[in-house]
Order: C-alpha cells, then structure tokens, then sequence
C-alpha cells in the first residue's frame, strides 16, 4: 500500500525513535518510550501495531495516550495506525530509565524508588529533595495531583514536592 | 440461523463480583469529592475511586467478553437493574461518616489485597492479568486505610468512638467477602480463583492483629449480613444505580 509522504515502511526502531517526541500528558518532560509504556512497535501487513501497557489501572491519560500516539505517527505519514493494550507484564515504575528519571528530578517530581515493591518498603522510601537534594523528606499525604504520584515535603528547604510512587 | 453461545458462567459471575464491587464502592466513595474533613483525604479518596473504576472496566469487560453477547463494560455498568449487580452488601453501605467510609475502605481493601494476590496464580489467564494489575494499587489502598484505622481507632476519645461505632455497624457485612457459595467452590475447584475460606481465616487474623492495634473491638460473633453476590440487596443499591444510571436510561446509547 501507498502511504502518503512515505514510499517504504519505516522500520520498528524508527517508529520507536519518533515515540520518543510523543510527551505523556500529565507529565510532559518525559516521553511514552521514557516512561516504558510502548511495549511493541510491528508491522501486521501495512498496517502499524503499537502496543502499549496502561501504568495506573485508573489513569485518565491512557486513552489520550494512545490518541497521541496515532497522531504523531499520522504526521509522519503512516495512515493506518492501531494501539493494542497488553495488561501483562504489568507496568512497573521500575522501566522508567535513568535519563527520564533525572528528567522528573529536573521537572521537580521526585523519581521512584527502584525495587521497592512490596508494601514494607513503600513505607518509607528514602526520598531525595528534588529542589535541594536534601534526604530529610517526609511524606505528607499518600495520593497527590495524579493517581502515580504522592505529596511529599522537605525538611532542609521546607518545599513541597511531589513523589512518583514506585509501584 | 443464530448459533447458541455458550457462557462459561462460573467466570462470568467471578467477573461480575470483582467489577461490581470495584464499581459500587467507587461510586459510593467518590461522592465524597469536595467534601473530606482535610485536602489530603479529599484527594486520597478520589484516587482510590478513580483507581477502583479502572478495575471495574478491565473486570466488567472481561465479564462482557465471557457472556460472548456483545456487551461492552459500558452496557453492564449503565443497564442492568439491582438484581443483576453481584457486589457484596458490604460495598453499598452509606457512607455516614468519615469513620463509616473509613471502616468499610478497610474491611474492604484487607479482603481485597490477598484476593487478588491469590487471583494472580489464576488458571484463567486475563484473570491472572487482571489481578496483576489491580493489585498493585490495592496494596496501596490497604496501606492508607490501614494506617488511618490505626490513627483514628487508638486517637481522641471522639475519633475512637467514631470508629468503634462504624466498626459495629459494618463488621456484620465483612463475613460475606469470604462467604463461598457454589459458584465459588466450581472456582476453587477448577483453579481460576482461590479456596475463600484459606482466604478468610488469614483476613479474621489480620483484622484481630490490626483493629487490636487499632483498640477497636469487632462484633466477632455477629450473624452475617449477605445476599448481594447472588442478587439480594439492601435497598442502598437502587439508590446508588438511579443516579448512576439516569443518564443512560433517559438519553439511551448518549455518547461523551
């Protein structure tokens, strides 16, 4: 099939490179690839599969997600485009890669613990001050302004922050 | 001609359970929006409604797909009456309180938790997944409300009173969370959910461990209160599904 403005299909790992401008809408200085939402990039005849795992089983922003995804794509000419939900594995805060996670600290968000899976260690994550670097942080509230993330304090500068819960 | 579908009933009604009650507690607790006694539990509440509606559309659509009739989670949660919700009663009880909605989140989510741990290992693989998923924000629901019954519980002599009080009145409703039935059973027995009693008898010892923790005594000897995962409701679910369902049944098949 002829898609417009592009005379061969674009290979997977190109696909993946362009997700990468694709922000997530809640927390737009990482990307959907930083996060480790886009689980797979394949051709099924000349239509484009991507699939992508939703990160808080309520989160609003996985339809739009998914809706930004196809568009992006769409501007770089592929026409038929589809996402597909994979539920498992199920996402963990532990795919966000490094680069996203100074990114977050950048943005203002404390990144998540890694491995900190089991409900003793969410308890008390050491949580690094993204505005000072201060480890005197306590956690002020369990839930914040959207369903991954909790409100946290600092002790040393006395800011509030917000903590990307590690899940 | 039509060909018959065949259901596998058993899966459809674990399926409808687990939606039903995510989906009727959410309803409940999100109406509290606006309205929790501080900022922080404002939003905690909401969350915890906004992460149980997520799981009622994974577990409701999975029912949908199990009927094999074409109903979308969307149809199942906007156009059955009373008798066809399958959640238990403990999920519909008002939300009096802080202290009642508290109470009921906790005698919730510690059943909740180790259900969908179990449900991981299910044989019935999108059930598996499902649970995979659900749990993890579960565990988190079961750590607030656990703390806060804690808190609240060994707190002011008001707070205790409070929470002693919504104790007494929902503890008769926990027992039917891990009440089997025989849809139950053919569950355990096929391996798509766990033995409901294994599950109740650690639930008992983590509610004695954490409401002594707590000060609090339960009704342990109350007579349980059920009927819910067979049909038979209060009279709380026909409120809650007419404000629910209003608009789809004024305006059928609206659109966002």
């Amino acid at each position: 099939m002829v898609m417009a403005g592009l005379s061969t299909k674009p290979s997977p790992a190109e696909i993946r490179a362009w997700l990468e401008d694709v922000p997530d809408p809640e927390i737009p200085v990482v990307s959907v690839v930083d996060l480790g939402i886009v689980r797979g990039v394949e051709w099924e005849g000349d239509e484009l599969v991507v699939t992508v795992t939703p990160t808080y089983s309520g989160c609003p922003a996985t339809a739009v997600i998914a809706l930004e995804i196809v568009e992006a794509l769409r501007r770089r000419g592929v026409e038929k485009v589809r996402t597909k939900t994979q539920l498992s594995p199920a996402w963990t805060t532990d795919w966000i890669g490094e680069q996203a996670r100074e990114k977050l600290k950048a943005y203002g968000i404390a990144p998540p613990a890694e491995g900190a899976r089991c409900v003793g260690d969410l308890k008390s994550p050491i949580v690094e001050c993204p505005h000072c670097g201060s480890m005197a942080t306590e956690q002020v509230a369990r839930f914040g302004s959207t369903p991954c993330k909790a409100s946290w304090r600092c002790r040393d500068c006395l800011e509030p922050f917000d903590y990307f819960k590690s899940f | 001609m039509t060909t018959a579908v065949k259901t596998d009933l058993a899966i459809f009604e674990l399926a409808l359970r687990m939606g039903d009650n995510a989906l009727i507690l959410a309803q409940r607790v999100g109406a509290w929006c606006g309205h929790a006694p501080v900022l922080e539990e404002d939003i905690a509440l909401a969350n915890v409604a906004l992460d149980l509606i997520g799981q009622t559309k994974m577990w409701l659509s999975l029912a949908g797909e199990i009927e094999g009739r074409g109903r979308t989670a969307d149809d199942l949660a906007f156009l059955r009456d009373a008798r066809a919700y399958r959640n238990v009663l403990l999920a519909e009880q008002p939300n009096g309180d802080f202290a009642h909605t508290l109470m009921r989140q906790f005698l919730f989510d510690a059943w909740h938790h180790p259900m969908l741990l179990a449900l991981k290992s299910s044989c019935e693989k999108r059930v598996a997944y499902i649970a995979g998923k659900a749990d993890k924000v579960v565990r988190y629901h079961l750590e607030r409300s656990e703390d806060l019954v804690i808190r609240l519980g060994d707190g002011s002599e008001e707070s205790r009173e409070r929470m002693q009080a919504a104790l007494d009145a929902l503890y008769p409703f926990a027992g039917e969370l891990c009440a089997a039935d025989a849809i139950d059973s053919e569950l355990a027995e096929r391996r798509i959910a766990p033995d409901l009693s294994g599950i109740g008898e650690s639930y008992i010892a983590y509610l004695k461990r954490t409401l002594g923790e707590a000060t609090l005594n339960a009704p342990w000897d109350a007579a349980t209160r059920k009927g819910g995962k067979n049909g038979m409701h209060t009279e709380e679910l026909g409120y809650i599904l007419a404000e629910m369902q209003w608009l789809q049944r004024a305006y059928p098949g609206a659109k966002w």
